[in-house]
This record gives C-alpha cells, structure tokens and sequence, in this order.
C-alpha cells in the first residue's frame, strides 16, 4: 500500500465497537467492486441478448459542412446480414436529440454540419455485418464554406446561443487607476470524454406502444423525453433502465440520446431488438467533447499583485449545435474569479458554431475553462513582479468573512464557507512549498538542459446546477420483510460511487450493516422525472432524498417500536442492526417482520430541492451555488529542453470533501480527476485536419495519460472541514471539484519553461501542453531572452 | 471441410469449426461463447479492456504465458494454445484470486469496465513473480501494466494493488498440467482453417511456408496481428487467404553468429529487444519498453514490424544506424541486404512475389562505434513516435568516421541523413561540427505535419536530438545526460 496514502483507507473496520452501525464516513469499497474484479459487472454489452435481436451501426458524414446531393443504398442493402436501413424520413415523431435548444437532428435531414454527423442507420443480424454495410453507402455532397475553430467563428459572429457578458463596477476606469496592466491571449484545448464503455443503447419493443431502452446513460429521463419524442410516443411508455456505466464523465448526459434514439427508432419499425453499439472510432467521431476555448485577456493589479480590475473574452467551440454550450459558458463566467476576489470585472463569454463535434459536459463542465484561464494570468502578474506565484495567488484570495470584506463573487453570490487560506496555508507547509522552490533554483542554475518547475493552485468550485429547477431528486426505499433493503433513486452510476454512497446513508440511518441495503439500476419507471447525473451533485441530492424516504419509514418503525414497548418514539434508537426502545433491544428483521405483521408501510419515497438557490440569466447573477469545494495541490515537473518532453515528479493535494461520507472513494475521485485533468492539460491532443476531419479518433491517436503518468510521489488527503450548508451529512461533492487541482502540474510546466529566461518573461504556453507545445513555449522564452540581452 | 481449430479453455480442449479465420478471439468470447468479463473498449489494442492471457508452448518446451490484446488476435491462431479469460481467475471454492482481492482492498475499480483487462495483466505479473517474496518493482508494474488505459482512478490504487497481491495468501497454478494438456493438440503437420472460401493456413516448417508463400504470393501474413488485425477490425479489410507465420519453429531462431545477433521473424517484441538489449542495455532499454504495450509486445514481432515498414516505425531507425540486416526468404533460397536498401519508398519495399522476412541480423556493439537511440511520443506508454533517431558514430580520438544517422517520422520511409553525415564523417566531433550537421539535417529532410506533430517540431527536436546525442558522446562533455524518464525513475522513484 502507497504509504503516502491516507492511513485510513488500511483501516478495517472493528468488529464490535459501537460506530460500525455508523456506516457513514466508512471506507467501504465500492459496492460493485467484486463484480468487477470477478468480471461479472453487468455493462449494457453484456445484457444477455433477447432472441432476434439485431445490431445497429450509423452511416456517417464525411464532410465538414455540405448538402446531401443524393444517397444510393443498394450496395448497403446488398450486403451480407443487412435487415433495414433508415434515414431522417423513417423517424416518426421528432428529428430531434438536443436538451435545451432544438437544434440537433438525431439524422442529417440533407445538410451535414460535420465530418462524423450521423446520416442514416443501418439494421443488421450482426455488429460487424452492421459496421461493413455502412460503409458502402454512396452519399454525393455539395460543399460549403466551413468554420472550424473558436476565432473563425468569432470573426463569423457565428454562434450557437447568443453571447453573455457579465459586468461588475467599472472595469475600464478601474483598469485606468491600476499600477500595472497586462494583456495577453490563451488557448485551451478540448478534451474527449474516453470513457472505456462506449455509448451503447439496446432497445426492446414491448406490448402496445412500448418500449424499454437499456442505456449507458448519465440521464435516463432525457433519454425517455428524446425517444418518446422521436417514436411520438408518451413518456409513459418508455422505460429507460440503466443499471452501471463503464464512465461518463459527462460525455453520456445529452449525447447518449443519439444512440438510444437511433436503436429505438429501429426497434419500433422492425418490432424486433435493436442494439446500437458504438465502435471505438465512431463514437470519437460522432460524439461532443469538452469544448476548447480560446481566450482574450486584460487585467489592472498593483505592486503587490493585487488585481483590481479583469476583462476577458472567452470563445468556445461548440461545434455544430447548441447541445450544452450555454450552461458550460456559463459555468466558464461563474469560475473565471476561481478563489479570487477580482474587483471590477467585465467577462463576455461566445459558444462558436464551428463545423465540428457537437460539444457537451465533461466534468468541470465550463468550471476548469473559467479557472485555467484566471490561473494563467495570475502566473503571469506573479512573474511581472518579480514574485513567487504563490505569493500572489493568497493576496487575492476571497476575504474569509464580512470583515474582511472582498467575498463577493462576480455573480452576487456571497462566499460563506471560505476555507482557502487555512487549505492552503496546510498545503504549502505539509509539501515544503518553500524549500523545493529554492532547491528547484539550486538545480536549475546547475543543470542545462533539464529543468525542473513548481507550482501550487488553488480551487474553489461551486456545487449545483447553475438552473435552478434540475437540483432535484427523488428516491424510493424498500424494506423487505427479511430486514433487507432495496434502494432506488435518480442518479446514475458511473464509476463515482454514488450508489455506495446512497446506500451508506440509508443503512445509517436505519441503523443496519451496509450489507443488507443494495441498490437497483436506475429505472425511469421507478423514480420519474429525474436530473442528470452531473454537476458533481448526485449524491448530494440522491443521497438527501434516499435518507428522507428512509427516515419515512424510521420514524413509522420507530412509532411501531414505541407503541409495542410502551417507549417515546422520539428516543428509539436504530442501531447495528438492533433497534434499542427503552430497555427492550429488537433485532432490526424482527422489528420489520413485526411492523409487517401490523401492516405498516415498509416502503417510502423520498425527494429533496436544494434551497436557497436562484439565478438570473439575463443579468447572470444570483445565488446559483449552494456552497463551494476547495482545494489545492502542488506539482513538480522536470522538462527536457531539447524536445519539450517533460514528466510529473510529485504531486500533492489536499481536498476539501467536507465531512466525507466515503474517504476512499473521495480519495479515489480526487486522484482519478487530478490525472484526468492532467491529461486535458497536457498529452490529450484533438486534432482535426484542414477540411475539419478529426484525425485522433482512436487510443492510438488520442493519448490519455498511462500508468507511467501517475507520479510515484502522489499524495492526495482530504482537508478537515464541515460543509456550513446542511448537505448530507455535511458533506462536500467530490465528482468535479478536483479536475482544477492538476492545473499545478500545466503551470508547473510554465515555469519550468520560464527558468530559460531566468523567469522573466512569460512562456506563451498553450493547453494541451504537449512536448511540441512545451519546447514552442521554452523557444519563445529563449528568442526573448535574447532580444532583451 | 477443414479439421476445427483447437485450443484450451475452461479446462478442456475447445473447438472452433465455425466463423471467419478473421473472426476475433474477443468476438468469439463475447458473441459465440456469451462469456462477457472481457470488453471490447478500442478494437485496436490500445485499451487493454479486452486483455487475456495466452499460453503455448515455447520451442524449449516451457509453458509461457503472456497478456494479449484478445481485440485484435484472430481465432485459428489460438490453436495449439490455452486461453485464460477473467471467469478462470475465481477460485474453485469460489473465493477471488489475490489479484482480484488486491483489488478490492485498494480500491483499484471505479467503473470497473477496465477492470479485467487489468486483472489479467496483473495476473500475467502475478504468474512471473511465484514465489518471489518482494513486492515489483514500480518500473514492472508500469511495464505490466503499459497495455491497459484506465480513465477514472488515476492508476495509483492499481498500482498499489499490483504490490499488495503478492502479500495474500498464494495461489499457485500448475503449469506442468498445463504443459501437458498442451501437448495433447499440438500438431505435427501445417495446419489449416477454411470458412466460405478463405483459408488460413500454419505452416509449421521454413520449407512449407516457402512453398505455400510461392503458391499463394497474394496471401496475407499474419504473425502477431498487431497490424493486420487493424486492418479487419477497423478498415474491414478482406484480408484472402492468410499465411501464420508464428508455427515455424525455425523462425524463432535466435543467435549470435559472425558479430551479428540473429532474430527469426517469429519471435516476439519482448524476446527480441530481450536479447538486444543483452547487448545495448543503455541504448535500447527505453525504446524496448517504449515500444507500443507489452500486450503488442508479446505478439507482435521484430520480424512483421520491418516487415510492415512504417515510416514511423520505432525499431526501423536504429537497427539502419547499427547496420542491421534483413534477411528474406523464398522458395528459391535465402538473400540478405542492409535493412536501410529494403525501404525504397513509401510503403514500398525490395522484394519480389513470394519473398518473406526470415530474420533480421543486428551487429553486436564494438567499442569504437557510440550509439543512442531517442523516441519522442506524446505520451510514455504505448504510443507512435512522431520522431525515433538514432545515432551510431565511429569515433577515434574525437574524430568521427563512418556516421550513421537515421530518423523515423521524417520521410516517407525511416531513413539515412547522406547530408548531415557527409557533414560530420572526418570531423572533429565539437560543437561546430555539430552545428554544421544540424543544418545539414533541414536538407535531408522534409518532414509533414500530422496530428503526432508539426513539420516544424520535427525537424527541431530531429537537429536538438543530434545535439543531445553530441552531449552525451562527444569527448569534452562534462555529464552524461540523463532522458527525462530515466530522471523519473532515478529521481522520482528512488525518493518515494
């Protein structure tokens, strides 16, 4: 076991001490982790198949922006094993899959907008008979101008949502007052979601007009509104069922819909299973990613580093349609300020109509592109003055209250719960910030082609959906009357736990071993109308609305338990699977027997809103969080300066998951968010060619970080904290918060780069920092240095 | 009607009379056997979600038995094999085997879709360490695990997994079972699989394989399918008739003669660098666990990657700056000729219909030549050069004679710098002359631009390589220099 790890995760559990019952804030494994290892977790692949189904592959676009001319099927048709084929006019309701803006055909109706836009789907007896028909399609096009990058589609005005912008004060008089000004650009990469189980959907007509959907999907009750909408159905007749995903990472919250709608479709005419699976390279070239942005920037601050006045321009690349670009702008305006008390700020946000992928969520969802970009500038001031980054990172954090003042966000929400200075003041101890930084000048004076770099970042991200009316959710609990309990609620499982989670808050409350509580798949017959699993709120909401239906039944349990040994129902205690009235002690199954006996409801629902929450689009203000996670880390990088390869040496962070309801899973997410996020920044490449064809559609091509990339020296923690809101258990979301925390390792890098120049100058480095990227980046420096010598 | 392909399964002897010779081993476990632990996440082999492992019978008579890409190997050329999937890890009683329990206790699954292709690597290092009582190191668990992507943990509970499982309660497999139910299907004479009018066929002597490649000088070889199966899996190939080369017992020959190391064409990526290495430990080391994953490594071989000659192939531009040779083979005999004269264009190659790559010959060190290798990826693991260099200069009271530069990445083919070496043969080897070469370097090449990187980088980190290798060879320089890897696992390692 990594001694850097928490000590706690080695922990056992004690038999026998009273706390076992207490279930929450266990290190419990995930409750599917012995399926996995054993290879008998069910994905939507491994369904056994009903008799007669067939498979679906899509026909794609290979052009950026055309007109169909015309489309010949023969050869398609004629191929070994092909059943059907179908185009925009064999879908019966609507050609439609977009989640807020009505934009996205579920099938080209004549103009492509994308190399990979879907055309046509074709029916098969097999995956690979399915996959070899498509590509005899004959499609002739016309070709359009296409607009393939955020600054084209600037200069275009093309966008797919008008833009924002969002004011504080005077941010030009304020820039007229400051000491100092910089201005500067930058350019962040997009990122592909990967995640291991590709979009997949298998469709079963049923009796009538019904129809079950088996999905990898993040949001069922979106993917029932798409196919009931596209079959022109009711939603009541479409059952969506999601029992685990193989990751998501946002990629399967709007753009699972495609696949289940294309299977559905299928299924409905043919009234025979469909499943549509994507092949590796398809769902690269047919699916949304996190979108790249490109970013203008000003900013006024003082000799001490303290800024006073921001204006940014940030353009996105939302590709073809709307899809989710609005929310993730938004979310980019509402992260620009990352830990930071701005001052005068203007922000104007543009989502670009490109020729591209549709982009969409990937966790962070808009928050990392706000963040990166204030981090970089703030390196920036840092090297313009002569001082350690850190030293102006902590001049402008937040104030930690009223009295300090400076605690209002550039949305008019105030931050209450600041714990930044304390985090971070942990971190920069605990890591030994300080003395690396003088041993990094010791060997970087000494050494001339590798060099080494440091830096330590903060985050604070907001927790729930910017729009108000998703941070809902409900759940349903069952006792059954052998004492077991069955629960179901609206998040999906993804890989985060959320369904150990839940099932931690439920056996906690009723006082019983996490061993008797187990979790269905997510179910849109069970609980209706649910929000996606996103936001990093799952199981904030699913876990309050799961502890509300199991503490329906308690109390009912507890009324019972009172009534029949003459005690207060106030003071019955649910404990290590006995129920404790009085002086009596129940067994928990017998307690539940009994109350069945008694015809007591054994069942319960349960639904949570998070209040206090409001948000104004128009003038993009409120209180659209209900609280922020912290956190930081800090990285050291070495970088060879021939060829711009470079490699992670150590990594600390510390975290604030609040009071954790699961630290090995907390843990497990910081971890996996910190090198997720460290690819984004570092060797995950999108590329696309002149006439707008992605080319890294593939592992081969499209580099996600290996195992060699987790640094030997990899320290996370969680910081001793309890969330001020009353979250579950005063928890904190974990799911997002720390994709910011590896923004250390990328302006690491930067300053590595930087030491050519014997750090002053500012290394113009773009994300993804590739070697190519890096050694540009140290070129640049050098070509300064000169000039300036 | 052909005789079923054979291999172990379960425990017993299973065959396979039905389905393409085409047909994937994770096609086969998914869909014809509904055996589902093991995913489909690339097609590709550059997952690892579909890993399982392989044993067969070494020409020594040893069992080995190694982690596969099961994406990308076709069915019939399991035969004479053992396949393990996730489903043989569980114990008889029904309890996990230590790997799956390490597992579990590290938290090592998140999704858990990768999870099996992990276990089985994992398993495949569990297999090599019996009896063993210290943990892997972290360069083996990086190694072990170079084939598998995994996108939620991160890697670190993994790879404490990877150091916990030696530390339960063993579980020992018998190998000497084993070997014997191998024994029971190997053939003695060329095997041969026919399905709707496409043969495969396993020769198993160099004679038969030089008059079926006669008879059939269209037919597609195949020896580790770590390309060609792309060619079915992705481009949907048809592939014809399809000639297995890694049955001939005589391609894996390997051995040293005349100051040459001999490799037969059928001997794997890891065997060969094995060997190579034995030789240039500093100089190859880093490309040979560079080299794609060890998954590919343990299939694909030495022989098919010269055999294929990308233009980026990693082995291509040393073994050309070592003089290495490549030697083919027809029914009309045998010819060899410098590796760097087999490579005449793009994708074009010295050789005529019916002719197949029966060896390489890499000339062993002499103290008098310096050589380095350098590969420059995006990422560590398992990725395509966008530049591979190599340099082996003759160098003799700091003057240079016989310079052999080669590059991958920079031209149609891996190939020679006439240029830059003209520039530096008979030269004092100072930074002048290097200069002088670098420049020469921008005249040699005319590198593309590509999604691996720009034209522009290509050629600067092709001349900053030359520098890098002038560095660490040239008779005044202060340190030897370390790479950036070599720094992490020295530094980085060391320290935790």
């Amino acid at each position: 076991m990594n001694s850097k790890s928490e000590a706690f995760l080695t922990q056992p559990a004690v038999p026998g001490v009273p706390m076992a019952w207490a279930e929450v804030g266990q290190s419990h494994p995930h409750e599917s982790a012995v399926l996995h290892v054993l290879g008998e977790a069910t994905y939507t692949d491994d369904i056994p198949e009903v008799a007669g189904t067939l498979h679906a592959a899509l026909g794609i676009s290979a052009k950026a922006h055309a007109n169909i001319l015309s489309m010949n099927f023969d050869a398609v048709k004629a191929m070994p094993g092909v059943v059907a084929v179908y185009t925009h006019k064999d879908i019966p309701g609507t050609n439609d899959c977009g989640p807020i803006i009505h934009d996205d055909p579920i099938l080209s109706e004549g103009l492509v907008e994308y190399v990979g836009q879907p055309i046509f789907i074709v029916v098969a007896n097999s995956h690979d008979n399915a996959r070899r028909a498509v590509k005899k399609a004959v499609i002739e096009y016309q070709e359009l101008p296409a607009i393939l990058t955020p600054q084209a589609a600037r200069d275009a005005k093309s966008f797919v949502v008008p833009p924002m912008h969002l004011a504080r004060g005077d941010a030009q008089a304020a820039f007229e007052r400051s000491k100092h000004r910089l201005k500067g650009e930058l350019h962040v990469g997009g990122q592909e979601q990967f995640y291991l189980e590709g979009q997949i959907s298998y469709a079963i007509p049923k009796e009538g007009k019904g129809m079950l959907i088996y999905c990898s999907t993040q949001h069922p009750t979106e993917m029932q509104h798409v196919v009931a909408h596209a079959l022109h159905r009711h939603s009541h007749d479409i059952v969506v069922e999601c029992r685990r995903m193989g990751g998501g990472f946002g990629g399967k919250e709007s753009q699972s819909a495609l696949w289940a709608a294309c299977a559905a479709i299928s299924a409905a005419h043919l009234r025979r299973p469909v499943k549509l699976r994507a092949d590796r390279d398809d769902d690269m070239m047919v699916t949304g990613k996190r979108h790249c942005f490109y970013y203008e920037y000003e900013m006024g601050y003082g000799d001490d580093g303290r800024i006073v006045a921001a204006k940014v321009e940030m353009v996105s690349r939302a590709g073809f349609s709307a899809d989710l670009s609005a929310p993730v702008a938004t979310r980019a305006v509402c992260h620009f300020d990352n830990a930071y008390y701005l001052g005068d700020v203007d922000i104007r946000a543009m989502a670009g109509k490109t020729n591209t992928q549709s982009n969409t969520a990937f966790r962070g969802f808009g928050g990392p592109q706000g963040a990166i970009a204030i981090e970089y500038i703030v390196d920036e001031i840092a090297r313009n003055l002569g001082m350690d980054s850190l030293d102006v990172r902590k001049i402008n954090f937040y104030g930690r209250n009223d009295e300090e003042g400076r605690n209002v966000t550039q949305y008019n929400q105030k931050v209450v719960d600041n714990v930044i200075h304390d985090l971070v003041a942990q971190l920069e101890s605990e890591s030994d910030y300080r003395k690396r930084r003088e041993d990094i000048n010791a060997f970087n004076a000494k050494s001339k082609v590798l060099k080494r770099g440091l830096a330590l970042t903060p985050v604070k991200f907001g927790i729930a959906f910017n729009v108000t009316h998703f941070n809902q959710a409900g759940a349903l609990v069952h006792i059954y009357t052998d004492g077991s309990v069955l629960v179901n609620h609206g998040g999906t499982e993804m890989g985060q736990g959320i369904n150990t989670k839940v099932c931690q808050v439920v056996a906690h409350e009723l006082g019983i071993d996490l061993a008797m509580v187990r979790a269905t798949a997510t179910d849109t017959s069970k609980v209706a109308n649910t929000s996606a699993t996103a936001a990093s709120t799952g199981a904030d909401l699913n876990g309050k609305a799961a502890q509300d239906a199991a503490n329906t039944i308690r109390k009912r349990l507890a009324e019972f338990a009172a009534k029949r040994h003459d005690g207060d129902p106030d003071t019955v205690r649910f404990e290590a699977n006995f129920v404790h009235v009085g002086e009596h002690t129940i067994p928990f199954a017998e307690l539940v027997q009994k109350a069945y006996m008694a015809r007591i409801q054994l069942w319960s629902d349960g639904f949570y809103a998070t209040p206090g929450l409001h948000w104004d689009p128009k003038t993009m203000s409120g209180n659209p969080f209900s609280y922020y996670a912290y956190g930081a880390s800090v990285s050291e990088v070495v970088v060879d300066t021939l060829t711009g390869e470079w490699k992670l040496l150590k990594a600390d962070a510390l975290y604030d998951a609040g009071n954790s309801l699961n630290p090995a899973i907390d843990v497990g997410q910081v971890e996996g968010a910190f090198i997720q996020g460290m690819g984004w920044l570092t060797t995950e490449e999108l590329w696309w060619n002149p006439a707008g064809k992605l080319m890294t559609h593939a592992p081969s091509t499209y580099k996600i970080p290996g195992v060699s990339d987790c640094p030997e020296n990899f320290s996370v923690r969680l910081f001793k904290n309890r969330n001020v809101m009353d979250s579950i258990h005063r928890s904190k979301a974990v799911g997002e918060p720390p994709l910011l925390l590896p923004f250390s390792v990328f302006l690491a890098i930067r300053d590595a780069c930087s030491s050519v120049g014997d750090h002053r100058f500012n290394p113009p480095l773009r994300a993804p920092a590739t070697s190519e990227a890096i050694l540009n980046a140290i070129s640049a420096v050098q070509d300064a240095a000169e000039a300036a010598n | 009607m052909s005789e079923p392909i054979r291999f172990f399964y379960r425990g017993e002897v299973h065959n396979v009379a039905d389905g393409a010779p085409t047909r994937t081993l994770l096609q086969h476990l998914r869909e014809d056997l509904h055996c589902t632990g093991t995913k489909e996440g690339c097609a590709e082999g550059d997952c690892g979600a579909c890993t399982v492992v392989v044993a067969e019978l070494q020409p020594d008579g040893e069992v080995a038995m190694k982690s596969v890409n099961s994406c990308i190997q076709f069915v019939p050329t399991l035969d004479g094999k053992a396949v393990f999937t996730i489903e043989d890890l569980k114990q008889a009683d029904g309890n996990m085997h230590p790997v799956q329990e390490a597992l579990v206790e590290c938290h090592g699954s998140q999704c858990g879709f990768c999870t099996p292709g992990f276990a089985m690597s994992l398993w495949s290092l569990y297999l090599k360490q019996e009896g063993q009582t210290t943990p892997p190191c972290r360069k083996t668990v990086d190694e072990t695990l170079s084939g598998n992507l995994c996108r939620c943990t991160g890697y670190r509970p993994i790879i404490d997994a990877a150091r916990r499982m030696g530390e339960l309660p063993p579980v020992s497999f018998d190998r000497e079972a084993l070997k014997a139910s191998l024994k029971t299907i190997q053939r003695t004479e060329m095997y041969s699989y026919t399905h709707d009018g496409q043969t495969f066929y396993a020769p198993r002597t160099l004679a038969e394989l030089a008059t079926l490649r006669a008879e059939k000088p269209t037919a597609t070889i195949v020896a580790g399918s770590t390309d060609v199966g792309l060619w079915v899996t992705k481009q949907m190939r048809n592939l014809g008739d399809m000639i297995y080369v890694r049955q001939v017992q005589e391609l894996y020959r390997m051995e040293e003669e005349d100051g040459m190391l001999y490799i037969g064409a059928a001997v794997n990526l890891n065997d060969a660098y094995e060997a190579a290495c034995k030789h240039y430990k500093e100089e190859l080391h880093e490309m040979w666990q560079r080299f794609a994953s060890q998954p590919i490594r343990n299939t694909g071989t030495l022989g098919g990657s010269v055999a294929n000659g990308s233009p980026i192939g990693d082995s291509a531009p040393w073994m050309i700056a070592l003089g290495a040779e490549i030697v083919i083979r027809s029914d009309k005999g045998q010819r060899s000729m410098l590796l760097e004269k087999f490579y005449l264009d793009y994708m074009k190659k010295d050789w005529q219909p019916g002719e197949f790559v029966e060896a390489v010959r890499i000339p062993l060190p002499r103290k008098d030549i310096h050589f380095r290798s350098y590969k420059l990826a995006k990422r560590y693991d398992q990725d395509i050069s966008a530049v591979c260099a190599a340099f082996a200069f003759t160098l003799k009271d700091g003057v240079v004679s016989d310079a052999h530069i080669a590059y991958g990445g920079m031209a149609a083919t891996s190939r020679r710098a006439p240029l830059a070496e003209a520039a530096v043969n008979g030269k004092r080897w100072d930074e002048a002359t290097l200069k002088l070469a670098m420049a020469e370097l921008a005249k040699d090449y005319t590198p593309l631009s590509d999604m691996r990187a720009t034209a522009g980088y290509r050629m600067k980190t092709a001349q900053n390589l030359l520098r890098r290798y002038w560095l660490e060879s040239n008779p005044d320089s202060a340190q030897p220099l370390q790479s950036i890897n070599a720094y992490h696992y020295a530094e980085g390692v060391a320290a935790a």
